[in-house]
């Protein structure tokens, strides 16, 4: 009997959804409360600003319907700390799905919300961000403030992404939280796959576990191809110091690894979630827009 | 800022830089592109700025490879109209 049949197909591709709030915050006590709700292909996070410091955040995935998991995923932030959409002064999307959140007074692109997001997570040092997510890669320059100063973003395609790794997860059997460190349990590093594209890369993976292969190296395999093709994205824009990951992929020590060893150079690591990086400064551009005077709050009906 | 919109296809990546510093928002590369892939309007990766400036069309941005393509002949190349049409040189390619 298949697995399937006997109820126990098991979800590999699944990584943990969660929500937090900070104990030290008392949002009541401040002055511009601001929300930024990232809708991504694959994950959406919504998260909530207080005076300029992280308050509150949720991480989940995207569903087939879109609006409705920007409400979730809001609703899910604001679980727990007395708040309601009332309490906000001002709410943005960013994301695929930005376009399409009805309860935010503004879309603003990720590109410029994943490089303020990562200059509050990794701090003013960051020149280069990578925003790794479920579906494209953006290599991403920025100054002391976060604010951009070249970017290169190139035609969609899930290849070396977020969503090519769940499939690779799925395949092999292996929890999207264990596929890196697991890749990186081989003796010799194996030639890379020779294409990033998931349903090559998975037909080629397939014959390599036929002819023998153990899952580790078929890993291996697949995080060092996806690393060639993000370095080979970086050259173009060039990778000043300091260097910061943003979004799902950062996690995922397979790749961060290799592409530590290709560029020669430490990634920066933080304490904060990197999922949530667009989000961040989707309600950090909130703070600076209601300072701004520009805040625009949609009457809430 | 430099904005970079490109695809890839058999032969490498290719881009599209607009430089948005240089930029006067004068749309001649609106008129200019024969497949309309440029818009002039506030510069959404910038949203602290009021200026306007030109972009590829979000809806174009997937389509680079097929709308950019009948503009790089492989020899006699003639300089790309966008390019050609962008007085203050804000518009580069990288083919």
């Amino acid at each position: 009997m298949s697995a399937q049949a006997s109820g126990e197909k098991k979800e590999f591709w699944r990584w943990k959804e969660y929500n937090w709030k900070s104990d030290e915050i008392d949002w009541r006590k401040g002055k511009i409360i601001t929300a930024g709700v990232d809708v991504g292909s694959v994950s959406s996070q919504a998260v909530i600003v207080v005076d300029d410091e992280l308050y509150a955040f949720s991480n989940q995935r995207t569903g087939s319907n879109s609006p409705g998991s920007a409400g979730k995923a809001m609703m899910w932030a604001l679980e727990g700390t007395g708040m309601t959409m009332d309490d906000l002064h001002y709410a943005i999307a960013t994301g695929y799905g930005r376009v399409n959140v009805p309860f935010t007074d503004r879309a603003i692109t990720e590109i410029a919300c994943h490089g303020r997001g990562a200059n509050y997570m990794y701090g003013g040092t960051v020149r280069t961000v990578l925003d790794m997510g479920g579906q494209d890669c953006k290599a991403i320059h920025t100054d002391a403030r976060g604010k951009v100063t070249r970017f290169l973003m190139n035609d969609k395609c899930a290849a070396g992404t977020g969503r090519g790794m769940e499939v690779f997860a799925d395949l092999l059997g292996v929890s999207i939280e264990e596929v890196g460190d697991m890749s990186l349990e081989v003796e010799k590093e194996p030639p890379p796959v020779s294409s990033t594209c998931v349903v090559f890369a998975k037909s080629e993976a397939t014959s390599l576990l036929r002819s023998g292969w153990d899952k580790e190296m078929v890993l291996a395999a697949y995080c060092s191809a996806m690393a060639h093709r993000i370095v080979s994205l970086l050259e173009r824009i060039g990778v000043e110091k300091d260097f910061a990951i943003t979004g799902g992929i950062a996690k995922n020590r397979g790749i961060t690894r290799r592409l530590e060893k290709e560029l020669g150079l430490e990634i920066l690591d933080t304490r904060y979630d990197t999922q949530i990086a667009g989000a961040l400064g989707a309600a950090l551009f909130g703070q600076a827009l209601v300072k701004k005077g520009k805040g625009r709050k949609k009457s809430l009906a | 800022m430099k904005a970079n919109y490109g695809y890839r296809d058999g032969s490498g990546d290719y881009f599209i830089e607009i430089d948005t510093d240089l930029c006067d928002g004068c749309a001649d590369c609106v008129a200019a592109c024969p497949a309309s892939i440029f818009e002039v309007g506030e510069d959404e990766n910038d949203p602290l700025s009021d200026d306007e400036v030109a972009s590829v069309k979000a809806d174009g941005r997937k389509s680079l490879e097929y709308d950019c393509g009948p503009c790089k002949p492989v020899r006699d190349r003639p300089e790309l109209p966008c390019v050609a049409s962008c007085k203050p040189g804000a518009i580069s390619h990288s083919w």
